[in-house]
C-alpha cells in the first residue's frame, strides 16, 4: 500500500525523463535518416566563405574550408548511429554467445572464461579498439565499428553469464530439463526471453560509450577517415580555430552530449520499468 | 585475509600474463613486417634481412613469445624503432605527466564527489539536491574532450587566464609553468570524473539512509546526522570503494585523450605518435605499462574494499 | 493520566492513501499490550509513528502523546530527546537492523555512552564496556567476551535479536516497542525471544507494545491486545478474552485458524 503511495509521484517524473530521452534520440536518428535523402549542401561543397557564423544559410555555420556544418552534423548523426548499432550488434553478439556458453559449460570452463571476461575488462575498450584500427593498413569506419564492438563484448559476456546463471537456477528451467527439453530449446524459449530485457538496459548503455569511444577515436584521428563527418572529427578540426569561430565547436559536441544523454535517459526509463514490474511481482 | 591476498596476487599475476598474451598476439597480428618499418624504404633485402634478425621476427611465433616474455619480466621492452632510445625511458619520462595528470584529477573529483554526493542523497528533497542528481547525471554524458575545448575557449582564450596547451621543455624544472600548464587538464578530468563518482556516492548514501540499521540507531536516539557518521559513511564507502578502481583506470584513460586536447607530451600521446609511425615497441610498451597500472589499481581496490567490509573477508577466507 | 503512551485519533496517510485510520489506544506504566494484525494492516506504521520514524511520504494526524510529550507534528529534535529515553524499538529482522560493518560490542556501546552522557553519568571506556557485558549477560548470551569482537553476519539469528534487545536494554527506556521481534526467526527461537522479552519486561517493569501477525505468540506476552484490519482497530479487549470470545468476524477467523493450526500440531482432529 506504501510503495503504490511512494512510486506515484516518481512514476510520472520517469515517464517525463523516459519521454525526453525519446526526444533527443529521436531528433538524431531522424537527422540521420534524413540525411540519406537530403542536406542543405553536399558534403565537400564549399558552399560559404570560410568559417561564417550561423545563418539563414548556414544553420551551423561553416567550417575554415566554408564547408556547411549543419549538413556534417547530419552526416555526423549517421556515422554515430550506424557505429552504435554496429557496435553494439557485434558486441552483443559475441558477448550473448560467450556469455551463455560460459554459463552453460563445466566449472572449470564457466570460471576460466569469467576469467578471461575480467581480464579484457580491465583493457579499456579504448585502447583496444586503438589497437585494433591500428592494426589495420589505414582507418576506415569499419575497422572502428569492429573494434569497438570487440572492445565492449567481454562487458556484455559477463553480463550475460551472469543472468544466464541466474535462470538457470529457476526451478522451471529444472522441471523443463527433467521434461526433457533440448538445451537450445531451453536457451531459445527460456534463457533469452528471461535475460534481453535486462541485457537490453545495458546494451543501451555501451550504446552511448561506443558513440562516445567512437568520436573520441575520430578526435585522436583514428576514426573514419576524411569524406566521412564524424562528430569528433569535428571536434578536432573546430578546436585550431575555437576562438574565431567557437559554434563549429559548440554543436557537434552538443549533438554528441544529447545523443549519449538521451540514450542513458532512456535505458533509465526501461530499467525503471523492469524493476517496478519485477516488485510488483515479488 | 592473508590467504585471500595471496589468492588475489596469483590472479592479478596471472592476468598480467594474460594481457601480456593478448597484447602479443594483437602486435602480431599487424599488418606488414616490423623490420620494413625499422630499415625504411628502399632497403635491400639483405638490409630487411639484417633488421628481421636484429628484431627476432624471422624466428618462430613461440620463440618470439618465450624471448618477450623473458624481457618483459626483467622490465625490459626494447628500443624504439624511430628513436633507438629505449621503451622503458621514454615511458618513464612520459608518465611524469600523466600520472600527475591523472591522481590530480581522480583526488580532485573524490574531494568534490564525496561531499557533494552526500549532500545530493540527505537533500534529496531540497532543490539544491535535485540540481546536484541532475548535474551528476547531465555530467556524465559531456565528452571529455568536448569540456576540454571548451575550457580553452572561456579561460585561455577569452580570459587569457592559463596556457591553452603545451608542457615546459624543461618540465618540472620550471615548476611554475608545468603547474599552469596542468590545471586546465586536470580541471577538464576531474570534472567529468565528480558527475561519474557524484552518482555513485549519491546512490550508495541513499541505500544507506533507507537502512534498517539507520533505523534502529535513530531509534534508540541518535540524530540523523549522528547516525549517518557513526554507521552510514562506512556502510556507503564500500560500494564506492568497489567502483573506485574502475573510475580511477577511467580517468587514466581520459587523460590519454586530453593530453591530446592539450598537447601535453604524456604516455597518450606517445601511443598515438607509436601508432601513427608504426613504431611497434613503443605502442606494445604504453599498452603494457597501462594494463599494469590498471590491474594493479583493481588489485587494491579489492584489497581496500576486504579492509573495510568483514563480510567480504569470511567469504574470502573460505 | 500518567500514560506511558497515548494515542488518540491518530490517523496516517500518503498524498492519496490513507493506510491508518482513527486509532486509539493507551498503555500504562508496566503493561504489556499488543497489537494484532496481518501485513499491510498498519500496526507496525503505527509504531513508527510513535517513534517519529515514518518515511517522510506518510503524513500523521491526530495525538500521539509519549510521556507526556506531543510526538505528532514535533521538531526532530525534541524527538531525538525522547527516543532512547520514553520509547526504545526492537525491530523485526536483526541481520538488517544491526550495522554489518560493525562489531557487535561497538553497536550495543553506542547506545550505553549516549544514555551516560545524557545523563551525566561517567561515560568512559571502563564504565561503557562494564555495561555492554552486563547487558550481554541480561539478554543470556553466551561468550560474552566472544560475542563483543563479532561481526552480526558471524552469529546466529537468535543471538542477533537478543544484541538487538540489548542495544533498546542499553537506552533503559520506560516503553519498549518490540515490532514483530519473532517473525525472522526459527520457531524454537521464537520462543525463546518471546520468553526472554517476557522476563526483561517483567523484570525491569518496562510498559510493552508488542506487535506482531502471530495471535498465540501475543497471546503469551500481552495483558490487553488490539486486533487491526486495513488501518483500522476491530477489536480489542483483554488477551483472555479476545482470544476465548471474540467478538469481531475477522478476529473469530483469526482465532480459528490459530485453534486448528495448534490442533493439527497436536495430531487432534
Amino acid at each position: 500500500m506504501s510503495a503504490a503511495g511512494a512510486a506515484g509521484p516518481r512514476r510520472s517524473r520517469g515517464g517525463a525523463t523516459y519521454l525526453l530521452g525519446l526526444i533527443l534520440v529521436g531528433v538524431i536518428v531522424a537527422a540521420g535518416l534524413i540525411s540519406f535523402a537530403w542536406t542543405p549542401y553536399a558534403l565537400s561543397d564549399m558552399a560559404g566563405s570560410r568559417l561564417e557564423p550561423p545563418s539563414p544559410a548556414h544553420w551551423a555555420g561553416t567550417d575554415r574550408l566554408g564547408r556547411d556544418l549543419f549538413t556534417q552534423l547530419m552526416i555526423g548523426a549517421r556515422i554515430a548511429l550506424v557505429v552504435g548499432c554496429g557496435a553494439v550488434a557485434i558486441g552483443g553478439a559475441i558477448g550473448m554467445v560467450t556469455g551463455i556458453l560460459a554459463a552453460f559449460a563445466t566449472r572449470f570452463a564457466d570460471d576460466a572464461l569469467a576469467a578471461v571476461f575480467d581480464i579484457l575488462i580491465a583493457f579499456p575498450t579504448l585502447l583496444i579498439a586503438m589497437l585494433v584500427v591500428a592494426a589495420r593498413e589505414e582507418a576506415s569506419l569499419g575497422t572502428a565499428i569492429l573494434a569497438l564492438g570487440i572492445g565492449l563484448s567481454p562487458i556484455v559476456g559477463r553480463i550475460t553469464r551472469i543472468l544466464t546463471k541466474q535462470v538457470l537456477g529457476q526451478d522451471y528451467i529444472t522441471a523443463a530439463r527433467v521434461s526433457g527439453t533440448s538445451w537450445g530449446a531451453i536457451v531459445i524459449f527460456h534463457i533469452l526471453p528471461n535475460i534481453v530485457p535486462f541485457l537490453g538496459v545495458n546494451l543501451a548503455l555501451q550504446f552511448g560509450l561506443a558513440v562516445m569511444a567512437e568520436a573520441s577515436l575520430s578526435y585522436l584521428g583514428l576514426g573514419a577517415p576524411p569524406p566521412n563527418a564524424s562528430w569528433g572529427r569535428m571536434l578536432q578540426e573546430a578546436q585550431s580555430t575555437v576562438y574565431t569561430a567557437p559554434w563549429g565547436a559548440v554543436f557537434p559536441g552538443l549533438a554528441l552530449f544529447a545523443l549519449v544523454i538521451g540514450i542513458n535517459l532512456l535505458a533509465d526509463g526501461l530499467r525503471d520499468r523492469l524493476g517496478r514490474s519485477g516488485r510488483d511481482a515479488g | 585475509m592473508l590467504g585471500y591476498m595471496t589468492r588475489r596476487l596469483v590472479i592479478l599475476l596471472l592476468s598480467l600474463v594474460a594481457a601480456a598474451i593478448v597484447l602479443f598476439v594483437l602486435l602480431r597480428l599487424l599488418p606488414g613486417d616490423p623490420a620494413n618499418a625499422l630499415v625504411g624504404v628502399g632497403a635491400t633485402p639483405e638490409q630487411i634481412e639484417a633488421a628481421r634478425a636484429q628484431l627476432g621476427s624471422d624466428q618462430s611465433l613461440l620463440v618470439q613469445f618465450v624471448a618477450y616474455l623473458g624481457d618483459l619480466a626483467r622490465f625490459d621492452l626494447g628500443q624504439s624503432f624511430v628513436s633507438r632510445a629505449p621503451v622503458i625511458e621514454e615511458i618513464s619520462r612520459r608518465l611524469s605527466v600523466t600520472l600527475p595528470l591523472t591522481f590530480a584529477a581522480f583526488f580532485l573529483a573524490m574531494l568534490l564527489a564525496i561531499p557533494l554526493g552526500i549532500v545530493a542523497a540527505v537533500k534529496a528533497r531540497r532543490w539544491y539536491g535535485l540540481v546536484l542528481s541532475v548535474v551528476s547525471q547531465v555530467g556524465i554524458a559531456v565528452p571529455v574532450f568536448w569540456l576540454g575545448i571548451l575550457l580553452v575557449y572561456q579561460f585561455s582564450l577569452t580570459l587569457r587566464w592559463l596556457p591553452s596547451g603545451g608542457f615546459p621543455l624543461r618540465g618540472y624544472e620550471d615548476p611554475g609553468r608545468a603547474v599552469q600548464s596542468m590545471i586546465l587538464p586536470v580541471l577538464t578530468i576531474a570534472l567529468i570524473m565528480t558527475a561519474s563518482l557524484m552518482r555513485y556516492v549519491r546512490s550508495a548514501t541513499l541505500d544507506v539512509l533507507d537502512s534498517d540499521f539507520l533505523r534502529t540507531a535513530r531509534a534508540l536516539g541518535e540524530s540523523r546526522t549522528g547516525a549517518l557518521m557513526r554507521h552510514g559513511l562506512r556502510n556507503a564507502a564500500v560500494p564506492v570503494v568497489s567502483v573506485l578502481g574502475i573510475e580511477l583506470s577511467t580517468t587514466f584513460l581520459g587523460a590519454v585523450v586530453v593530453e591530446q586536447v592539450f598537447s601535453l607530451p604524456g604516455l597518450g600521446s606517445m601511443l598515438l605518435l607509436g601508432i601513427q609511425q608504426r613504431d611497434y615497441p613503443n605502442v606494445q610498451g604504453v599498452l603494457i605499462v597501462s594494463t599494469l597500472l590498471v590491474l594493479l589499481v583493481g588489485f587494491l581496490a579489492d584489497i581496500l574494499q576486504r579492509v573495510l567490509d568483514p563480510r567480504l573477508r569470511k567469504e574470502g577466507g573460505r | 493520566m500518567s500514560d506511558l503512551l497515548t494515542v488518540d485519533g491518530l490517523t496516517l496517510a500518503t498524498s492519496n492513501t490513507r493506510l491508518v485510520e482513527d486509532l486509539s489506544f493507551s498503555i500504562a506504566p508496566g503493561e504489556r499490550f499488543g497489537l494484532i494484525g496481518e501485513s499491510g494492516s498498519g500496526k507496525s506504521l503505527t509504531a513508527l509513528a510513535v517513534t517519529g520514524l515514518l518515511p517522510p511520504a506518510i503524513r500523521p494526524s491526530g495525538s500521539i502523546r509519549l510521556g507526556g510529550t506531543q510526538v505528532v507534528g514535533a521538531p526532530e529534535r525534541a524527538l531525538v530527546r525522547l527516543r532512547g529515553d520514553a520509547v526504545a524499538t526492537v525491530f523485526q529482522e536483526p541481520l538488517t537492523a544491526l550495522d554489518p560493518l560493525m562489531p557487535l560490542g561497538a553497536q550495543i556501546a553506542g547506545p550505553v555512552r549516549r544514555r551516560l552522557k545524557r545523563s551525566g553519568d561517567d561515560a568512559s571506556r571502563g564504565a561503557v564496556r562494564r555495561e555492554v557485558m552486563a547487558l550481554l549477560e541480561q539478554v543470556r548470551l553466551p561468550e560474552p567476551e566472544r560475542l563483543v569482537g563479532a561481526y552480526p553476519h558471524e552469529v546466529s539469528g537468535g543471538q542477533r535479536q537478543r544484541v538487538a534487545i540489548a542495544m533498546a536494554l542499553a537506552c533503559r527506556p520506560r516503553l519498549l516497542i518490540a515490532d514483530e521481534p519473532t517473525t525472522a526467526l526459527d520457531v524454537t527461537t521464537q520462543a525463546e525471544i518471546v520468553q526472554l522479552i517476557n522476563a526483561l519486561v517483567k523484570e525491569l517493569g518496562l510498559g510493552l507494545l508488542f506487535i506482531s501477525h502471530d495471535l498465540p505468540v501475543v497471546g503469551q506476552v500481552a495483558e490487553r491486545v488490539m486486533v487491526m484490519r486495513q488501518g483500522r482497530a476491530v477489536e480489542r479487549g483483554s488477551t483472555a478474552r479476545v482470544l476465548t470470545e471474540p467478538e469481531d468476524a475477522y478476529t473469530h477467523d483469526l482465532v480459528d485458524a490459530a485453534r486448528r493450526f495448534d490442533s493439527a500440531l497436536e495430531g487432534r482432529p
